[in-house]
């Protein structure tokens, strides 16, 4: 070969191989599990067996935490697994992936409970074998999101609203209504969940000032009915600054200034008025749409003994209120209350653990959008309609 | 082409020996042992993806129970053409990976010629070291810090505020995603076109000015062609890393900022209609094999 040659084919190899070994060097391997799926439905069971030694969840991080598993392991033997899910429908993937016998429990959000049902991914649970069940709060007992038919579906564990949060110092006078996440004043400086279930938030405002739509309940809606609420998002969209993902992420827009007024959960309030941010919460004029969690049993649970046995250690009062506390949400129990005020002074009427019913009935929980409306009708469009039109809003 | 360097020898005796006869005999068989298992691999694991990859897109997802339906159709094709905002996202996701890929090699050209032709060897050590200190650290992590460099109250706006040019409302934008890509990618432009300086013979620039060529001209007709293969390397890089990325629009990306890859993320990982995402996944298929080709008729392959 003659010199000059391997200098010029020189000059196309040594670039590519140096960024190969670049990009190797990042490379990012990423391996996926399957499991076997020996399916065992049993029945209804009527009284808790020996612990199988091991329990795997599906969970909202930070539901696991070890302040309440690390006992729990200790007095009955399972070893709980948790695998953290993101969205409440990554939940549901999960729960069916593997022929559905990886995971013995899912603490789903009520827009992923009745999708759960309907697949008969979950089996009913028997209320008798949590001695707690008792003293939840009487909506949470057998909540439409987890009870289908007289069965129960699982154990409803904590709820919370989807309030309005606005920064104090830049949103004068203070709102009333939802209107001010619509009002262009706020251009560029509003936020709300990055969420196909916030299409619910829009509905419940429209029912209210467009009665003309015939909206009454905002899961459940028909396409003219949704189409009125994507208009709505879609004009909104120009004002949004960022539709976020993750609690950390609307608290680090109020905190850093790039959005004054949102939809949040109290956490994210929670947190900014610990680091001293001038906001505030409140429940608009219109309602607020809210989630409740529901611990539910997988159809074909591997290790049913732990999942009952775990399902009653965290309806227990003590259980309930350091989990209310360390996520930011509202305990099903009741009798929760003094055991939250003993680790937080004040955190009982904080998180509205006392409020009366009329507080709680001012929230329309989040629910699974289905054909059927409610009313024998079932002209009402599910909820893969309203994941397209959630990327539609957004696009 | 070693076959003529060696010296032939007597065969040893014992398996081994006769082993490395055959071998050294049958060039078929050495390739054959060394090409299973990454041949395997890539047949297996890589092209088998792919196909089940296209194939899938076909299919379908029965909404009630969110199994997949074997069934053959073209409706997620049809929807991707039919609904304007997929439209709009693959062409936002093409347009900031074109602009990125550009900004990088503007930036990369004179830096790079700066490494590889004027400074010196111990300068050339620390520009080496510079430019990979990024990847040293974790991507999440540098996206996030550019989250607060961006942001309403943060460095960018506290510095133009401070000399009195007011302030800058790029954070959570195309912008933004535009400036963290152009970074995050920039090592990778850098390399190739830094060693494509390098290896430009000094000979041919004093040739070039023996001919009575001024720098410009040397550097425009001289230098950039022997360097173009260097940036066209970098900027399959740049493309295709911006064009499949999902994590940087979800983290500094505003109201409209959705790439390609957020929509398939979502499909898959939350709505697991897995069709679909794959339907759309094909989109930057197609768009990189386009990307090759042109490159390709550039010239850029001609010496690989």
């Amino acid at each position: 070969m003659v010199k000059h040659d391997s200098r010029q084919q020189g000059a196309w190899r040594a670039p590519l191989g140096a960024a190969l070994v670049t990009l190797a060097a990042m490379a990012i391997v990423a391996c996926g599990g399957s499991g076997s799926s020996s399916a065992s439905r049993t029945a209804t069971a009527a009284s808790i067996g020996k612990g199988e030694g091991k329990l795997n969840v599906i969970a909202w991080e930070g539901y696991t935490d070890p302040k309440w598993v690390k006992p729990f392991e200790q007095q009955t033997g399972c070893q709980v697994n948790a695998k953290y899910a993101g969205s409440s429908d990554e939940m549901v993937t999960l729960m069916r992936q593997g022929g559905g016998s990886q995971y013995d429990l899912v603490s789903a959000s009520g827009d992923a409970s009745l999708r759960l049902i309907r697949g008969g991914d979950v089996q009913a649970v028997n209320v008798n074998l949590i001695p707690d069940w008792v003293n939840f709060i009487p909506q949470l007992k057998s909540p439409p999101h987890n009870t289908v038919g007289g069965k129960h579906y699982g154990v409803s564990l904590q709820w919370g609203p989807n309030s309005l949060l606005y920064d104090t110092s830049k949103v004068t006078p203070a709102p009333t209504s939802w209107s001010v996440i619509y009002d262009p004043r706020y251009r560029g400086r509003i936020t709300v969940p990055d969420n196909p279930i916030q299409i619910a938030d829009a509905a419940l405002y429209l029912s209210k000032h467009q009665p003309s739509l015939g909206i009454s309940d905002p899961y459940e809606l028909t396409a003219s009915q949704l189409d009125a609420a994507k208009q709505l998002l879609k004009q909104q969209r120009p004002l949004i600054k960022k539709y976020w993902a993750l609690a950390s992420d609307e608290i680090d827009l109020f905190r850093n200034g790039d959005a004054v007024v949102g939809a949040a959960w109290p956490y994210q309030t929670n947190t900014l008025q610990a680091d001293k941010a001038p906001v505030k919460d409140m429940i608009p004029s219109e309602g607020a749409t809210g989630w409740a969690d529901t611990w539910m049993l997988s159809a074909h649970a591997q290790h049913p003994n732990c999942a009952y046995q775990w399902m009653r250690w965290v309806s227990t009062p003590k259980v309930q209120a350091q989990q209310a506390l360390s996520f930011g949400e509202t305990p099903a129990n009741t009798t929760a209350c003094p055991f939250m005020d003993q680790i937080e002074k004040g955190s009982c009427a904080r998180y509205h653990a006392n409020a009366p019913a009329s507080y709680f009935d001012s929230i329309r929980f989040w629910k699974t959008p289905t054909t059927d409306c409610g009313n024998g009708r079932n002209d009402c469009v599910d909820y893969g309609a309203w994941q397209q039109a959630w990327t539609e809003v957004k696009g | 082409m070693s076959a003529e360097a060696t010296v032939r020898r007597a065969p040893r005796g014992g398996l081994r020996g006769r082993a490395s006869a055959v071998l050294f005999r049958r060039a078929w068989l050495r390739a054959v042992l060394l090409l299973s298992a990454p041949g395997a691999w890539f047949v297996l694991i890589y092209l088998a993806a792919l196909a089940i990859l296209f194939v899938s897109a076909f299919w379908r997802v029965d909404g009630f129970t969110g199994k997949l339906v074997h069934a053959w159709n073209v409706d997620n094709f049809r929807q991707l053409v039919e609904n304007p905002t997929y439209r709009t996202i693959a062409l936002r996701t093409i347009g900031i990976a074109a602009a990125v890929t550009v900004t990088d090699a503007l930036l990369a050209i004179p830096f790079a010629y700066f490494a590889a032709r004027l400074a010196s060897r111990r300068l050339q050590a620390v520009l080496f070291v510079i430019v990979l200190v990024p990847l040293w650290t974790s991507y999440l992590v540098r996206v996030y810090a550019w989250r607060l460099i961006l942001a309403k109250d943060g460095i960018v706006n506290w510095a133009l505020h401070g000399i009195g040019l007011g302030s800058v409302d790029v954070a959570y934008s195309n912008w933004a995603m535009w400036i963290v890509f152009s970074y995050i990618w920039l090592p990778f432009m850098i390399l190739p076109v830094w060693v494509a300086f390098e290896r430009v013979p000094a000979s041919f620039l004093e040739a070039s000015a023996d001919l009575g060529a001024r720098a410009r001209t040397t550097f425009r007709r001289v230098l950039l062609p022997l360097v173009l293969p260097g940036v066209v390397a970098g900027s399959i890089f740049t493309f295709s890393l911006t064009l499949g990325d999902f994590i940087t629009p979800t983290l500094v990306g505003g109201a409209g900022s959705d790439f390609i890859g957020n929509v398939v993320y979502r499909n898959v990982g939350i709505a697991s209609n897995v069709p679909f995402a794959a339907a759309f996944a094909t989109i930057p298929l197609l768009v990189m094999a386009v990307y090759l080709a042109i490159a390709r008729r550039l010239g850029a392959f001609e010496a690989l």
